[in-house]
């Protein structure tokens, strides 16, 4: 294959509005050539229908929690029932979203281009990742439609191992299979980053994105076994009684505890750490701006992994944990929150005197600079031992991980989803909705989840579907935010769609973008990417203010 | 390196050696050694699992990088019993004087 030299905003493939040329989209219409594709990029499309059936049936849910909170009496289901609700609402939307979310679908689709290769390293691997979760979604299907689980997403011994009567193993079963597709995805990764890097592409040369994924991937394989093997000593716990974590058996509950947030910690990082990649891909375009401290933010990402292993503990605070230990994790965790503030503080720098403007995808990106750091400075508080001891397991807690993960994650995907649309599908989505429904969301997410951080720290604790009248008000505004967001949610699923027919052809850089994705491939790609394997000459984000102004 | 070939009777002597060590597990499970009962065991399984690492992976023979991929999962192991056992090692420091022993 003949080489040619990368040289930047040289190229506008094909133009828009010149109809169809040979893409990996219609390389073939039958099932069988989406279903048994090795191509990342038809992978990537699969696992974004498939993730948002997940996030739909997460969200329904969410829903239901939201309503029977509506008032402080237990009037529309039992307390069982709620129990469920609220377990399953965080099994799919842990394991079945958040954790796959960013990776499967746009670091998928885009690792291979952005690095300048054909494909992922081990693309059968990939398909069969996605098979492995389908597989695990299934069986998480399987134990909603047997009566559901009722353990809380954390599993907590010896209730998940003992004594609940839902179905435990089957849910548990189909975390433990997804952990693998989640594992050799990061695996797929790891090995694509280091060996298939177009010549000139150099580490530091790498959109962080592709920094961010890797962090992610080092956790994913690190981590993911542990909790894998967690799951099956509790299976083994309740279908043997061979005792591990149940006193009664000679077991430590505690010991549980230890293992899960091992894996289940760092996890959070799998959700956070991909949508911080796409911040730093979005903020520099529409800030036409050179990334404010490149190295730091891709070390960082490493520190975070790393750290990341050091911290479990502090879920352990009230658990019987010894108290030497949790004043270690306290410290240890104040230490997390560097790596995390640095990010925040080199985008922030990155958008000083840029020419920002405001299109959808930006709007999110500066949504989740907003809201991430109102959920990692709570995250401050809560690692302070002494302040943890009397919001743990409230409502504050509740907030903070959902501005994490919701105002954090969820804005990174949805950022992302807008910025590579037209790259994905190359159709454009409707602007003006778009910015709308952006709007929506943001307003939607504080009603929901502010209120939750008062009513938490008034006390309300979480997990319960009953609760004193005077948190009433507080859990009014949180079920009408709740309401909000979930139309926020709506909206775009349906101009999406609109756009696959309707929306107008979009041409290879609409966004005149840096990066080998937008300046060396059509939108949407053919099927190897790139008809001559780009030869790259310069950093990431070398834009030049003037371009956009012209 | 990855076209390096490995003469069968490396295999064969490794997995000679596992079956003895097996032969040894068994034989020790037997023997009562009080707390180096768990010590002995681990040691035993732990030289096991190394070999085959490092020959029937054929570890041994790959590139550093993969060591580094290889130590880094060890390291990681290490946290994780380290800072657990920091906890069950130390339940009886530092627990404030119950009310009733001041009285
Ligand atoms: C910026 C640094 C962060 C700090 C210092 C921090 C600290 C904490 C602490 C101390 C808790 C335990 C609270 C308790 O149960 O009493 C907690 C809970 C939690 N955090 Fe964070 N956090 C941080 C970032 C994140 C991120 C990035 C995510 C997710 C993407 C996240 C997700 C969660 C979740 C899911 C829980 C609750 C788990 C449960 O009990 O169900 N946190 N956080
Ligand atoms: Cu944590």
């Amino acid at each position: 294959m003949s080489t040619s030299v990368f040289k930047p905003g040289e190229r506008q493939l094909s133009d828009p509005g010149s109809g169809p040329t040979e893409n990996y989209l219609n390389a073939g219409f039958s099932a069988k050539s989406w279903l048994l594709t090795v191509d990342h990029k038809r992978i990537a499309i699969l696992y974004l229908i498939s993730l948002t059936f997940f996030f739909l049936i997460g969200g329904l849910f969410a829903l239901l929690i939201r309503l029977e909170l509506l008032t402080p009496a237990g009037d529309l289901m039992q307390s069982e029932t709620y129990n469920k609700m609220f377990t399953m609402h965080g099994i799919i939307m842990v394991f079945f979203f958040l954790i796959p979310a960013v990776p499967a679908v746009f670091g998928n689709f885009l690792i291979p281009l952005m690095i300048g290769a054909k494909d992922l390293a081990f693309p059968r691997l990939n398909l069969l990742s996605w098979y492995l979760y389908i597989g695990g979604g299934l069986l998480a299907i399987l134990a909603i439609a047997f009566g559901g689980v009722d353990t809380g997403w954390t599993f907590y011994t010896p209730y998940s191992s003992t004594y609940s009567n839902s179905n435990v193993i089957l849910a548990a079963l189909g975390a433990f299979i997804a952990g693998f597709s989640s594992i050799l995805t990061g695996l797929n990764f790891i090995v694509t980053i280091h060996k298939m890097r177009a010549p000139g592409m150099t580490w530091f040369r790498l959109p962080l994105m592709v920094w961010g994924h890797y962090a992610t991937s080092i956790i994913q394989i690190l981590g993911t076994p542990v909790v894998a093997i967690t799951i099956v000593l509790v299976a083994l716990e309740r279908l043997f009684s061979i005792g591990i974590f149940n006193p009664k058996l000679g077991g430590d509950p505690i010991l549980f505890q230890h293992l899960f947030w091992f894996y289940s910690h760092p996890a959070v990082y799998i959700m956070i750490l991909p949508s911080m990649g796409v911040m730093s891909e979005v903020i520099t375009c529409f800030s036409r701006k050179k990334i404010f401290g490149y190295d730091f933010i891709a070390f960082s990402s490493l520190a975070i992994a790393v750290l990341g292993f050091l911290v479990w503990g502090h879920h352990m605070y009230t658990s019987g944990q010894s108290i030497y230990t949790s004043m270690v994790f306290s410290i240890l965790t104040f230490l997390v929150a560097i790596p995390s503030a640095i990010k925040v503080f080199n985008w922030t720098a990155t958008l000083y005197k840029g020419s920002v403007s405001y299109s959808a995808p930006m709007l999110y990106a500066i949504g989740f600079l907003g809201l991430f750091t109102i959920g990692g400075l709570t995250g401050v508080f809560l690692a302070t031992l002494a302040v943890d001891v009397h919001v743990h397991d409230t409502y504050f807690v509740v907030a903070h991980f959902h501005y994490i993960m919701v105002g954090g994650a969820i804005m990174g995907y949805m950022a992302a989803l807008h910025f590579w649309w037209p790259k994905m599908t190359g159709r454009l989505y409707p602007e003006g909705w778009a910015r709308f429904s952006a709007l929506v969301i943001f307003v939607g997410f504080h009603l929901t989840f502010f209120p939750q951080f008062i009513v938490g720290y008034m006390g309300m604790p979480r997990r319960y579907h009953v609760y004193p009248e005077e948190f009433q008000i507080l859990n009014v505004f949180s079920t009408a935010g709740a309401t909000i967001l979930g139309i926020g949610y709506l909206i775009p699923l349906v101009y999406f769609l609109w756009s696959l027919k309707y929306g107008p052809r979009s041409s290879a850089n609409p966004w005149n973008a840096k990066g080998l994705e937008w300046e060396q491939a059509g939108s949407p790609p053919e099927t190897f990417n790139f008809r001559d394997t780009p030869v790259v000459m310069e950093g990431a984000y070398e834009y030049e203010p003037k371009i956009w102004l012209k | 390196m990855a076209h390096h070939t490995i003469p069968t009777r490396v295999y064969y002597t490794i997995f000679f050696t596992l079956m003895v060590l097996t032969g040894l597990t068994v034989w020790v499970a037997f023997q009562d050694l009080g707390a180096w009962n768990d010590v002995v065991a681990l040691s035993i399984a732990t030289l096991k699992a190394t070999l085959v690492i490092l020959y029937f992976m054929h570890v041994r023979y790959s590139s550093k990088l993969t060591h580094a991929f290889i130590v880094a999962g060890f390291l990681f192991l290490v946290i994780l019993l380290a800072i657990t056992m920091s906890d069950y090692l130390t339940r009886d420091t530092l627990i404030a004087p119950k009310a009733w022993d001041l009285m």
